[in-house]
């Protein structure tokens, strides 16, 4: 019997230190990048660009790198949710009877969420060379936006899933069209759309792979689609292999700033889910 | 009324055309890597380019065996560390933690995998390499850059804990608490139930956690790339320096265009990552769809 | 009922959340004897029965307050010690829940659990409660087989014999034949007639003629609490209680 206790003792406190080691690894995290970057932070970094080049200028922010990711990671969610939420309307509403259709189909975007982005910036490069563009705002943005696509679908299509039947049922017996009743459906989860949308921004603002070959590096603000884009962690990944001491702090600073807005956007779409989820019970 | 149906008609197909589009995407990557890798094919067979050790892209030797080894380093350690915390985190989450608790916990796994990789990349330079370089190394070898696979595998552990842990959460929330119940009324334990019926029963999940969880370490491209030594050489040891294939794809971009076949062996990594990650997640998908299914009958 | 009882609840209270499921209940079930619990459905009833052998542990957000003793021992007591309570008390579920293992390691499973390591006294064990709920002629030949291939109506009996190999003294039935067919669910009652020799027994069930047949008195549950106790011919045909009348009604007319 005690050796039965002192078990479920000893496990239990193994469980325990694990989820702090787990839990706390965030802590440790953020914790790291705030007490590294902050000494470095000043208000400079988010409104100049780099003087005298990224790479050993001591000058200057990254204006360029924020508003280059901002630009990307915006237009491929644009670009992205323009695609996928007919595609999760098509599988939830247009195919609906044939659950072996659905479900495969599911899986597929399920496989394409686990394609690793170095991937799709490989991916990506090719067709950029196929089609003669030059690594540009317009290549990040078409990688990245084949980065997201799986992560929309898969958002949306679960939000979809928890419109209730008898809500479609309903208005399909009222003598809606498909397209129509898609229309209620979409109405009714807005908020879902929301959080696809922050789910999808999140992932694109802060991957490097998919940018590394296809979106380019500049110093300046790109002004048109054609030009090379710098990108927030491009730039941290950059700055950080920099021989010059305030170079790697403004690496530290950058990557203060990503992890800002990333934790911003988290917390919203968390926000988000748990309104959601109440109200549809 | 027929303007109605038309365009219902119109919109069916215009979502059919968006979505084969979209599925596709996974048979143009295979193919458009496949078609750049050709050259590198003709060349090399498969058999030469896996297992050979030289890596001289000037002189047109392209061996990958040094990164496949590099990778399965990085991936196997990461695995080691992550699965018995995160199936451990899991399990306290799900059997044990009070209400209040599991609202306090819930929403920081989240927030970890929100972490940009690039951000883990460099809390691995700024907290992982020191320590490994000060503190771990000196005990075991006499000098330790802390570069190292170590070092790319416990950035990638951290990486994964919220891909684990959620999926194992999700798996070990569908055990009927009935039959929980049946193994407690005998006089077991909490853990003796853990240990003996819901992980068994809990095993295939636990098997497709991992198995997306090694094919997600496979693709880690920056984070490891920062922290391990990218060294084009086979590890013998934890504290070496690694080069794993994805690193290898991201750090030679630049010159591989100005190299004859030079872009064509990396496509070819590209391929070779693509292909062992594709059939590593179908695996578990198929593993997790079917436990669905089952539980839902 | 003059015997001393097996079972003493008092003034048990349990809510979950800010739900008062049981409300004052007080009873006292008297030892060896089937008792069922009736009532309409999400009166309290299941609650009540895992209340017995403290399952509402793991229900999140639960306060109980009050006193539940079996054998003269607070089960609800700081000091108790809850495996050993529920080890004196088998389970049968709504559904059978063979645990995903044999047949063989089903019936040993709280044996070993409980530190019979023996071959042969486990093989023992094993075929003397396949044998006592009627088992053992069906599968003796495949003990090793999964449990799961059994029929539901074997699966039921397999899991009572598996609560019946750690010795319990109280055998808790939760609507045990709510899933089952007919045959199987005569069965299941014609073993716990037998059963009552040694063990006292408590059932939930939403069939009258299931409590008519199988059970010494009836305990009628209503909104949380115990409107009527008695004996069980005296309870169906002549309740005392407007409620309780009100329940039976259907049963009798």
């Amino acid at each position: 019997m005690r050796k039965r206790k002192f078990e479920e003792l000893f496990f239990r406190m193994l469980m325990i230190l694990a989820t702090i080691i787990v839990t706390g690894s965030f802590f440790l995290i953020v914790g790291t990048i705030f007490y590294k970057g902050l000494p470095f932070m000043n208000l400079d970094m988010i409104t100049k660009t780099p003087g005298g080049g990224f790479y050993i200028g001591k000058e200057g922010g990254v204006l360029n790198a924020i508003i280059g990711s901002f630009y990307v990671a915006g237009g491929a969610t644009i670009l992205g949710l323009l695609i996928s939420t007919p595609v999760a309307i098509f599988i939830n509403i247009y195919i609906d009877g044939k659950k072996f259709l659905s479900n495969t189909l599911r899986m597929v975007f399920d496989v394409l969420f686990g394609i690793p982005s170095i991937v799709y910036g490989a991916f990506g490069f090719l067709i950029m060379i196929y089609f003669g563009i030059r690594a540009s705002l317009l290549g990040g943005v078409i990688a990245v936006t084949l980065l997201v696509i799986p992560i929309l679908v898969r958002t949306l299509d679960e939000v979809i899933r928890t419109v209730p039947n008898e809500l479609r049922d309903a208005s399909l017996s009222l003598g809606a069209t498909r397209w129509e009743m898609a229309k209620v459906v979409l109405r009714q989860i807005r908020p879902g759309i929301f959080t696809a949308v922050l789910l999808s921004f999140g992932r694109a603002i802060g991957d490097v792979a998919s940018v590394l070959f296809t979106a380019g590096f500049s110093d300046n603000v790109p002004t048109s689609l054609h030009e090379p884009a710098a990108t927030l962690p491009l730039a941290i990944f950059f700055q950080l292999g920099s021989p010059v001491e305030e170079v790697q702090g403004r690496g530290y600073a950058s990557a203060l700033i990503l992890t800002i807005i990333v934790l911003v956007i988290t917390v919203l779409s968390e926000i988000l889910i748990k309104k959601f989820s109440k109200h549809k019970i | 009324m027929q303007l109605r149906l038309l365009k219902d008609k119109i919109l069916a197909k215009l979502m059919l055309v968006l979505t084969l589009a979209s599925v596709s995407v996974i048979l143009v990557i295979g193919i458009g890597l496949y078609y750049k890798s050709v050259p590198i094919l003709h060349r090399l067979s498969w058999g030469e380019l896996i297992t050979s050790s030289v890596w001289k892209p000037l002189k047109g030797l392209f061996g990958f065996y040094p990164f496949i080894m590099g990778t399965l380093w990085v991936t196997g350690i990461a695995i080691i560390i992550a699965l018995p915390l995160s199936l451990l985190t899991a399990l306290y989450i799900t059997e044990y933690a009070s209400v209040n608790i599991k609202r306090l916990l819930a929403p920081f796994v989240n927030l970890l995998s929100g972490i940009p990789p690039v951000i883990f990349g460099v809390w691995g330079v700024l907290f992982i390499i020191p320590l490994i370089q000060n503190h771990i190394a000196p005990h075991f070898v006499e000098f330790s850059t802390g570069y190292s696979v170590l070092a790319g595998g416990i950035v990638l552990a951290v990486m994964i804990f919220p891909l684990i842990v959620s999926i194992i959460s999700e798996v070990l929330r569908t055990i009927p608490q009935e039959l929980k119940d049946a193994s407690l009324s005998l006089g077991a334990t909490q853990w003796e139930t853990i240990k003996k019926v819901v992980l068994r029963k809990a095993l295939p999940g636990i098997v497709a956690a991992t198995v997306l969880a090694v094919s997600r370490a496979f693709g880690e491209t920056i984070a490891v790339l920062m922290v391990c030594g990218n060294n084009a050489a086979v590890p013998h040891s934890v504290f070496d320096p690694g080069y794993p294939l994805p690193a290898l794809i991201a750090n030679n971009y630049g010159e591989m265009l100005s190299i004859p076949l030079y872009d064509s062996a990396l496509m070819f990594a590209a391929l070779l990552l693509f292909i062992i990650i594709l059939l590593f997640n179908i695996i578990s998908r198929v593993i997790l769809t079917r436990l669905e299914r089952k539980l839902a009958s | 009922m003059t015997q001393t009882p097996h079972i003493s609840v008092q003034h048990l209270n349990v809510h979950i959340g800010n739900q008062h499921i049981l409300k004052d209940i007080t009873i006292n079930i008297p030892d060896k004897k089937v008792i069922s619990i009736i009532g309409p459905s999400g009166c309290g009833k299941t609650t009540l029965l895992k209340s017995f052998n403290r399952l509402l542990d793991n229900t999140p957000e639960v306060k109980i307050t009050g006193k539940v003793l079996v054998d003269n021992e607070d089960i609800y007591d700081a000091n108790a010690e809850v495996t050993h309570i529920r080890k004196k008390m088998g389970l049968l579920s709504q559904r059978p829940f063979p645990l995903p293992m044999s047949i063989y390691d089903n019936v040993a499973y709280g044996p070993r659990i409980h530190g019979i390591r023996k071959k042969s006294e486990l093989d023992q064990l094993v075929e003397e409660q396949l044998k006592a709920t009627g088992l053992w002629n069906e599968v003796k030949d495949r003990l090793n087989a999964s449990a799961t291939r059994l029929s539901i109506g074997q699966q039921q009996r397999l899991c009572l014999a598996r609560g019946l190999a750690v010795g319990p003294e109280i055998i808790l039935g939760d609507e045990s034949t709510s899933a089952l067919d007919p045959v199987s669910t005569s069965i299941i009652e014609d073993l716990f007639i037998s059963l009552k020799e040694k063990y006292t027994i408590v059932l939930v069930t939403h069939i009258l003629r299931q409590a008519r047949r199988v059970s010494d008195y009836i305990i009628f549950v209503y909104m949380g609490k115990i409107i009527e106790f008695g004996p069980t011919e005296e309870l169906l045909l002549n309740p005392k209680e407007e409620l309780t009348k009100e329940y039976v009604k259907g049963y009798i007319s």
